[in-house]
């Protein structure tokens, strides 16, 4: 593995292969250092195109870690906004000799174009409307850790899937490693063709109760409220009411079924602060396996088996 | 003027015969003419095509002129075999008054490669709100007859039917690009499939039928001409199909691309594969080369559309739409149609030619015919080099492909544009 683009870029052994790795690295925060040399010498650029500080300061906890020098470029008040294009960006990062270049960007897939101007590694961390792959990588990580498998978990995705790049990296992922998706949201937020484009078996509901008895794993994507301006639905209430997450709902899941999101929440859209904060939520956990899963990702990628 | 005699040259398809070409016409045909001041071309193997037309390209001239000149878009329209090409409106300034398109004839003629016919924009700065001065454009020393706002469609149904009629005093035809804008705000590539795997935002098959379904009832109801650039669709055939049956006076075009590329080249998300309408699926270039044989869809048009090297190298979003096609076209039509001489010249040359109303072209070359020809070496084949096309720009989504077809050589009114597969300047 040379990039990490794309959930389709893992197979069902790679993916595991970064879990475990995942799961090791998860060990380091326990400890009072919490460090290790792995990739020291090594230079990792996180290049956001968007602002998103949580998933840069989890890449940035993952590289630093890991003992790689890490160099920061935000899009804003650099040359990037002087309307420096992609292709000479990547040029200059890579006179400068980056090892892997982290890109959150926009525009879905400019990864893959970056990936054919520099030498180093690309990790997406977001690409527009396309993928989020390590966020994928840190979901599976988290249902593992909490109900110990994935094959054969039913795994609901609920919410804005036609401009989620989480749920199309978790359907290829969670499907890749024998989980079943099923996708609910409106009708005009389940993009056309979905299971055919992504993976054959993932089912499509509108109805959120009925699918919710026969999962264990909820995951709520983020809703933006500006979406009805743009006839998505007709009001955040009337979603709320139709595809929010709420107490009474979350008492029809089975006992050990857990509630995901990735963040940001948009409490009282999509989920209730009582599931929110409730036992079941993993939402906090996910920010932590965040770190590992990354660390994990920049070790094999930069340090692992291929060099 | 020197006279050019082709030897042993099929004629669209016919058995081997003599072309003598004299003072700008086919002067002779038949075997063994002889003509010692002629300059003797073997035309043994070769076919003779009436010079080909196309309906719909851009020069991108005056406004981009690092993207392509009037004078470079020729001279890749003569090395793609054509001798007249009709310029599209949206340049900068665009394309809406009388000086506009008298500027861009003008430079047509001073290249002298091949003709050159501006067609004028629909509406004030392509902006779809009043129509341009269509009249004084029709009269003017460019005489246009073909109005489009093409890159952009005339959305507004009153406007579209005022257009319609009010061409009508000058034989003009409305060249509509169907497009629903408001169903396609945003669109990046064919909504299908492809689109969702790859998080690029849709651009509806919809949003073209309902366009060309509107207007073919507008057209019907003025008794207007109407002529549809780009379908890309099998329901826009369809719907073409119908119109046509009930005597709507109708012409389609079809680009190359959309003969030939599926809406999977984007997976690379190169933006060279971008282009507006998108490239659609199997099904769609299955029913569109159907469409062609059968004559629902009259013509091929490249949409020969340069774009600077900047504005593909970048992401697939922020890149312009359009892809080269003038030094292509025939090759992709000789892969997609198999060398139906007949049918390549009516689709490419003969139908166009009478759609844009241009005396002396589309017609096949015989005694008394003004020598407006291009030389085919079908046994050819050549692999397409980006750096070796004759335009400015190098967005070809062909390259590297191995392709059927040579053109060998070019005349305009008699003179040579291209020689030895070369242009002559």
């Amino acid at each position: 593995m040379r990039h990490l683009l794309s959930g389709a870029d893992l197979d069902a052994a790679t993916a595991t292969e970064i879990l475990d790795t995942a799961a090791e690295m998860a060990t380091v925060a326990g400890r009072e250092v919490k460090k290790l040399p792995a990739l020291r010498g090594r230079t990792v650029v996180n290049l956001f195109y968007e602002d998103s500080t949580r998933t840069r300061i989890s890449f940035e906890a993952a590289a630093k870690r890991l003992s790689a020098d890490v160099i920061n470029f935000s899009a804003k008040g650099s040359s990037v906004a002087k309307g420096e294009s992609l292709k000479d960006t990547a040029l200059t990062l890579q006179a400068m000799g980056a090892d892997a270049v982290v890109v959150r960007h926009p525009a879905s897939g400019a990864p893959h174009r970056l990936a054919d101007w520099v030498d180093g590694s690309v990790v997406n961390a977001g690409d527009g409307t396309h993928e989020h792959p390590t966020q994928a990588l840190l979901d599976a990580y988290t249902m593992r850790s909490r109900l110990g498998r994935l094959a054969g978990l039913s795994v609901a995705v609920v919410g804005d899937v036609l401009h989620s790049r989480v749920a199309r990296s978790n359907v290829l992922l969670l499907s890749t490693l024998g989980a079943k998706v099923t996708l609910v949201g409106p009708p005009t937020l389940i993009p056309v063709d979905i299971a055919s484009a992504l993976a054959p078996g993932t089912d499509v509901s509108y109805d959120l109760d009925s699918v919710l008895p026969h999962s264990d794993v909820v995951m709520m994507l983020r809703v933006q409220r500006e979406r009805m301006n743009d006839s998505y639905f007709p009001s955040a209430r009337e979603y709320a009411r139709r595809y929010g997450l709420d107490g009474p709902r979350m008492r029809r899941l089975p006992e050990h079924a857990i509630v995901m999101h990735p963040g940001p929440m948009n409490r009282g859209m999509e989920i209730t602060p009582e599931v929110a904060d409730s036992p079941r939520s993993t939402i906090v956990e996910q920010v932590a396996n965040g770190v590992s899963v990354r660390m994990a990702v920049l070790y094999l990628l930069l340090g692992g088996n291929n060099r | 003027m020197t006279a050019y005699l082709i030897k042993s040259v099929s004629v669209v398809g016919a058995a081997p015969t003599d072309l003598l070409i004299r003072d700008g016409v086919v002067a002779e045909t038949g075997a063994g003419l002889t003509a010692p001041d002629a300059t003797v071309i073997d035309g043994t193997g070769l076919v003779a095509l009436p010079g080909l037309v196309d309906l719909h390209t851009h020069l991108r001239e005056p406004g981009r002129e690092d993207a392509e000149t009037v004078e470079s878009g020729s001279r890749a329209a003569a090395l793609g075999g054509y001798t007249a090409v009709c310029a599209m409106a949206n340049t900068s300034p665009v394309a809406d008054t009388a000086g506009v398109v008298e500027q861009v004839w003008r430079l047509g003629r001073e290249a002298g490669l091949v003709d050159v016919q501006p067609i004028g924009a629909v509406t004030v700065g392509l902006a779809g709100e009043r129509l341009a001065e269509l009249g004084a454009m029709a009269d003017s020393a460019a005489r246009v007859r073909i109005f489009s706002d093409d890159g952009h469609c005339v959305a507004d149904p009153k406007l579209m039917r005022r257009a319609l009629e009010y061409v009508k005093a000058f034989d003009g035809i409305i060249a509509q690009h169907a497009e629903e804008p408001r169903l396609t705000e945003g669109a990046q590539m064919h909504e299908g499939e492809v689109s969702t795997r790859l998080g690029l935002t849709g651009w509806p098959a919809v949003a073209e039928e309902a366009i060309i379904a509107r207007d073919v009832l507008l057209a019907e109801h003025v008794g207007s001409r109407l002529h549809v650039c780009h379908v890309s669709t099998a329901g826009s055939v369809e719907v073409l199909r119908q119109a046509k049956a009930r005597g709507v006076k109708v012409t389609a075009e079809v680009t190359p691309h959309h003969l030939l590329l599926t809406d999977e080249r984007a997976e690379t998300y190169d933006p060279v594969f971008k282009v507006n309408p998108p490239l659609r699926t199997a099904t769609d270039i299955a029913a569109l080369r159907a469409a062609l044989v059968e004559g629902v869809v009259d013509i091929v048009a490249t949409d020969h559309a340069p774009h600077a090297v900047e504005d593909k190298e970048c992401e697939w979003a922020y890149a312009r739409p359009g892809m080269l096609g003038l030094e292509t076209a025939l090759s992709i039509a000789l892969d997609v149609l198999g060398p139906d001489w007949d049918l390549i010249a009516e689709r490419m040359s003969r139908t166009p030619a009478r759609i844009a109303g241009l005396e002396g072209h589309g017609l096949d070359p015989a005694p008394g015919v003004p020598a407006n020809l291009t030389l085919v070496d079908p046994a050819a084949r050549r692999t397409i080099e980006p750096a070796e096309l004759a335009s400015r720009s190098r967005n070809t989504p062909y390259a590297r492909m191995t392709l059927p077809g040579r053109i060998v050589a070019t005349f305009l009114r008699g003179e040579p544009t291209v020689l030895d597969g070369k242009a002559v300047r």
